[in-house]
């Protein structure tokens, strides 16, 4: 099913945190797993990250924030999400997430959070378990 | 002659002996290789040290080149500085905090600034949202700094500040409460990281391009060298390369090319090297190699004091000393069983100390899952603490000298720094190397190598891909920023531009906007338009217009 065409994912740094490390890292396992990645670098805004998505028709977002600013910035990318009646990408975040902010996350419509210690194995398969385009 | 034969012998005998032993039992690795991808060998004799020339490649300490101390009393003299980097939310918490601190027996202060600040925004600009008062203290203008130093005699205390690209701002600021406060510069000590170059690589807190940052770096060492004495004027960090992900060798070599780069820079704008050399100082990373550690930081002062001398001319003493600080690896830690955090900065904190360090930051425990909160901190204090008081290992210099094997390591990261060095040079220097995408990729394909390693078990990571629990009880009371501390700041601001002389305030800005179009150094128009109180975000835009942003090509 996944011969055809392959999965693309837009790995995003929304805000202003410079720590890059971990998206690199992600960007590689996915790559290295058959992916198309696109990585934005830093200090994106949710609206260019959004626009991003659409243009290059991305299946996935995977955001990376250190920064303890992922409760303003990734609650915004799904509000501008639905805004353009987007519904069919799966969108993930990572970095410094404190648990108590994980249903607030999911409740946006954060498909998962990945925090620090994350086998990269995890995120592709749960990628490919959790597509929403076919 | 007679000896190296005796050894030799002894040697051979050894090697028989090692031979039946693993037959019966092999090791436990195939090859041990550190993360610099130094081979380490069974055990170490004089053998490996052939040629080893105690005077040239030692000294004693406090001697050329500096190999054993910059100083050659050491922490027979005095201690390390204990200096926990803290700031979160507003100048008020952050003075708390700082207060707090000094109180526990903290020697000096180290302030974290928020992102928004970091980056030379004012907390109500549109990118602020959501940043501020998160990793650091918002600071829009003198009125927070005065609050953030409220109560605290800026000549009884040596203050770091991690401030990069707005660093002239946010010193001339520092300048302004002393005044204030009625202290001469002269007094004041302390340091500005003020380290552009490892920005674009690792940390991502530019404004500037590269090149146009380098003169307002310059400017601050020309302002202080007059001005500010006793200033150190820039940390030189590997702290952020090797959190990245480099090795201990990229650590010291991309920080001692880009130390390199900050020399030419300052001498191509007509000053002598032993005028600003002295305050040059360095920031590194203590990881968990514990010898690799140790003799990382002793390969980079003998590496230091090699260049400034024979690359550099510089004839006095205090220009070749690479002074240090420290900070235990934070990527080192683990959001798994946190408690188990406290002993890994313990050993990052003891390599630190064995490697001579002038300062140190111990990370909290709870670093991996929040800011830390005061028990956390408390700790790692504490632990700096029991390091210098219990353990002995603070009464005699450089303990570990002469050991073959922290000996050969010290060598061989000299030696594999100064070829990445080399390489960099014909790149045309780090300024160049950066441009080229070569420092992120080395950093890069390491952070991979590393995370591989960890997942495929070749590197054990206790309690997170080892020694598992399955119900983990998460950490209680973690540090919680207080979110309407946006709010107070962008209300704070709405007051300020409506008391302050607004006349004045432009006045200052377009005398700066001139200074930065011509040569003249920035700190006097700077300090000014601080003083008249022009918030950080509209110094920095004066700048923008002139010089430009600098927009990072994605690798």
């Amino acid at each position: 099913m996944q011969e055809s065409r392959k999965i693309r994912v837009l790995a995003a740094k929304p805000g202003l945190d410079g720590h890059d490390r971990g998206i690199k890292v992600i960007c590689a396992a996915l790559r290295d797993a058959g992916m198309e990645v696109i990585y934005t670098g830093l200090r994106q805004t949710p609206e260019q990250i959004v626009n991003a998505a659409v243009q290059e028709d991305v299946d996935v977002i995977a955001m990376s924030c250190l920064s303890g600013a992922h409760t303003y910035l990734f609650p915004r990318v799904m509000e501008l999400l639905r805004d353009k009646k987007i519904d069919d990408i799966l969108v993930m975040g990572g970095g410094i997430i404190p648990e108590e902010d994980g249903p607030a996350m999911k409740g946006a419509g954060i498909a998962a959070i990945f925090t620090p210690g994350t086998d990269t194995g995890d995120i592709v398969s749960f990628i490919r378990d959790n597509l929403k385009k076919n | 002659m007679d000896d190296k034969q005796k050894l030799a012998d002894l040697k051979a005998k050894y090697d028989a002996a090692v031979d039946k032993v693993l037959k019966k039992m092999p090791e436990r690795k195939a090859e041990f290789v550190n993360t610099s991808g130094i081979p380490v060998a069974r055990v170490y004799t004089p053998l490996d040290l052939e040629g080893f020339d105690y005077a040239a490649q030692l000294g004693l300490p406090g001697q050329y080149p500096f190999t054993r101390a910059v100083q050659p009393t050491a922490y027979r003299g005095r201690f390390w500085t204990m200096r926990q980097y803290a700031g979160f939310g507003s100048a008020e918490e952050t003075n708390e905090r700082y207060h707090f601190l000094l109180k526990s027996g903290q020697t000096g202060l180290s302030v974290a600034f928020d992102l928004p600040t970091q980056i030379g925004y004012d907390s109500d600009h549109e990118l602020a949202r959501g940043e501020v008062g998160k990793v650091g203290v918002a600071i829009d203008s003198l009125w927070d700094m005065e609050r953030l130093f409220a109560g605290i005699p800026l000549d009884q205390v040596s203050t770091s500040m991690t401030i990069n690209s707005p660093c002239a701002i946010i010193l001339a600021m520092y300048l302004a409460v002393a005044e204030k406060q009625g202290i001469g510069f002269d007094k004041l000590r302390g340091t500005v990281q003020n380290d552009i170059l490892k920005e674009y690589p690792a940390r991502g807190t530019y404004i500037f391009g590269p090149r146009k940052s380098m003169r307002l770096i310059t400017n601050i060492f020309e302002y202080c060298t007059q001005n500010v004495p006793q200033w150190n004027t820039i940390s030189i960090s590997g702290y952020h390369i090797r959190e990245a992900g480099s090795t201990a060798v990229q650590e010291v070599a991309f920080t001692l090319a880009n130390g390199i780069a900050y020399v030419e820079a300052a001498l191509a704008a007509g000053m002598k090297v032993d005028e600003f050399g002295p305050r040059l100082s360095f920031f590194f990373n203590s990881h968990l190699d514990f010898f690799e550690e140790i003799a990382k930081f002793r390969a980079a002062r003998r590496l230091w004091a090699k260049i400034m001398k024979e690359r550099f001319g510089s004839t006095d003493v205090r220009s070749q000393m690479l002074r240090f600080h420290t900070q235990t690896a934070g990527c080192s830690l683990t959001a798994q069983q946190p408690l188990n955090n406290i002993m890994r900065t313990a050993f990052e904190a003891l390599a630190a100390v064995l490697g001579g360090t002038q300062s140190l930051h111990t990370n909290s425990f709870d670093e991996a899952l929040a800011l830390p909160s005061e028990l956390a901190v408390q700790v790692a204090l504490r632990t700096q603490q029991v390091i210098a008081h219990e353990t002995a290992v603070c009464d005699t210099v450089d303990p570990l000298a002469g050991c073959y094997y922290v000996e050969y390591l010290t060598d061989e990261i000299e030696k594999r720094a100064q070829d990445y060095i080399d390489q960099i040079d014909r790149m045309g220097g780090a300024v160049a190397a950066i441009e080229k995408g070569f420092i992120q990729k080395e950093i890069g394909d390491s952070a991979y190598r590393y995370q591989r390693e960890i997942e495929k078990n070749e590197r054990i990571v206790v309690g997170l891909n080892k020694f598992q629990v399955k119900e983990e009880e998460k950490p209680k009371d973690l540090l919680k920023v207080d979110p309407t501390v946006g709010d107070r700041q962008v209300a704070r601001l709405k007051e300020l531009k409506g008391s302050r002389d607004n006349a004045a305030v432009a006045q200052a800005l377009a005398e700066l906007k001139t200074a930065a179009e011509g040569t003249d150094n920035l700190m006097p128009p700077i300090l000014k338009a601080v003083q008249c109180l022009a918030t950080l975000g509209e110094i920095c835009d004066t700048l923008r217009a002139v010089f430009g942003e600098y927009e990072m090509a994605v690798m």
